[in-house]
């Protein structure tokens, strides 16, 4: 990827001759492709202004401190083959904000899961919650497209992944049953702890009052107890600041704190870069919201506006076969909303976006059969088409 | 000695051979690097958080990025 060097001398001269190419033939100065090229940009000052200081930031240190501080052999324990079933579905459901901090982990685990321990149902409510619920993705959705849809998303993605790992262990459950599981891998390896469950507690939730509060929107007079609240916010912020300012200082080793914040900064690393072209593209191609940009809205209205069963069901599979880098499906969405798309497709979309891929259905594919997968694809895109359906009802 | 990196060649393990190979190079100890790409041999191993570091056959840490501080006292430097 580093650029250049691997190429050898004509080959250089002939990407050079495609920029020019591009930069002769592109219609620069026509207004619509100057006027998308603004929106871009201004999208992405709105990002730079609103979102990455007050919201991303706190949270890719909420995220670090999971990753470093989190005993993630305690979670995996109960994901083990003579595990409790119920609680290895919860587990499975809730623990990818917490062992999927990282895509390159998700795969491993579910194939553990799947092959050693538990079995297919909670294998596929992990492999479907760790990329849906991770804790950057759902603050950002909060953050930009309303804390409705947030929550709506939140919710949406835990209950799909109890339900879609249950239905896959009742059809494919005598299959399952010839499978020769090793408890080693869910072996508890890791007993000594550095500090007590609740201290890591008022650490993380000390961390988690800043972020909610710092973000704090008022309510323009609707709610009164949510702006006074709002007028007193950096109040309430400093409050939380301190608490965790004490818990650090007084429970955490240097070396500890030094792991924590590298883990954020790798993080950071990792989402931003990818993050930024995301909201350049979408600026590009749809725009803020109300601002016409290369896509014309007629045609995302026309596709997944209102709420009908045809637009959930199209953003549903959309959604399944696009591929979102973390985070990026936050300004698409922002920019089809704006340009139109229903509530309901838009959730649709949220629920089944970011668990699955074309590039991510081929490799599922290659760990479960085909069967199996078509099976999880056809569930996931039916389910978020339902659930999308339902959510544009409220009013 | 061996000192085996378990995981499916994304950045923490790539960090992970590095500090390893550092660590090494520091101790004057012979021994190699191994990675280990194979996910079912991973498995077998008895690791299913990458990336892990092993001696020998031998698991020591599974989902961390060990420093190399802590690689040399596993190795005995």
């Amino acid at each position: 990827m580093t650029s250049g060097k691997g190429l050898s001398a004509n080959a250089r001269l002939a990407v050079l001759a495609g920029v020019f190419l591009f930069f002769y033939f592109t219609p620069l100065s026509s207004p619509l492709i100057s006027a998308s090229l603004r929106e871009a940009f201004l999208l992405l000052a709105e990002y730079a202004r609103e979102h990455v200081l007050l919201c991303l930031i706190p949270a890719f240190f909420i995220a670090g401190a999971i990753m470093v501080f989190l005993n993630q052999q305690a979670v995996i324990r109960y994901l083990g083959p003579s595990a409790n079933k119920v609680v290895s579905y919860s587990v499975a459901s809730v623990s990818g904000s917490i062992l999927a901090v990282c895509s390159c982990t998700v795969l491993p685990i579910f194939k553990g899961i799947y092959k050693k321990g538990a079995g297919i149902g909670p294998a596929v409510s992990f492999l479907y919650s760790g990329p849906a619920i991770n804790i950057l993705a759902i603050v950002l959705t909060a953050k930009v497209l309303g804390l409705r849809l947030g929550i709506a998303r939140a919710i949406g993605a835990i209950l799909f992944a109890f339900v879609i790992g249950l239905l896959m262990h009742l059809i494919y459950r005598r299959e399952d049953a010839a499978r020769a599981t090793d408890e080693r891998l869910f072996a508890v390896s890791q007993p000594e702890a550095l500090r007590p469950l609740w201290q890591e507690g008022v650490f993380l939730f000390s961390m988690i009052g800043v972020l909610v509060f710092l973000n704090w929107a008022p309510s323009a007079g609707t709610m009164p107890v949510w702006d006074g609240i709002y007028r007193f916010k950096y109040v309430i912020v400093g409050v939380f600041a301190l608490l965790l300012l004490v818990s650090l200082l007084r429970w955490f080793r240097r070396q500890e704190i030094g792991q924590w914040v590298s883990a954020t900064r790798d993080f950071a690393l990792q989402v931003l870069p990818l993050l930024f072209i995301g909201v350049l593209v979408a600026g590009f191609l749809l725009g803020r919201p109300g601002q016409r940009a290369l896509i014309p809205e007629s045609w995302i209205a026309a596709l997944v506006g209102g709420n009908s069963l045809r637009a959930n069901l199209f953003a549903a599979a959309a959604g399944a076969l696009m591929y979102f880098a973390t985070l990026t499906e936050v300004p698409i969405m922002q920019g089809l909303l704006g340009a139109g798309m229903g509530q309901g497709p838009s959730l649709a979309l949220l629920l089944a976006g970011p668990s699955l891929s074309l590039p991510s259905i081929l490799v599922i594919g290659g760990e479960l059969g085909w069967k199996k997968t078509v099976t999880y694809v056809i569930l996931v895109v039916a389910m978020s088409a339902l659930a999308g359906l339902l959510y544009g009802l409220i009013p | 000695m061996t000192i085996q990196i378990l995981g499916g060649g994304c950045a923490k393990c790539q960090k992970l051979a590095e500090n390893a190979q550092a660590a090494i190079n520091d101790s004057g100890l012979q021994a190699q690097v191994e990675k280990i790409t194979d996910s079912d041999r991973i498995m077998e191993m008895g690791v299913m958080i990458t990336p892990a570091l092993a001696i020998d056959g031998q698991v020591k840490s599974s989902g961390k990025v060990l420093d190399k501080s802590e690689i040399a006292r596993l190795i005995g430097a």
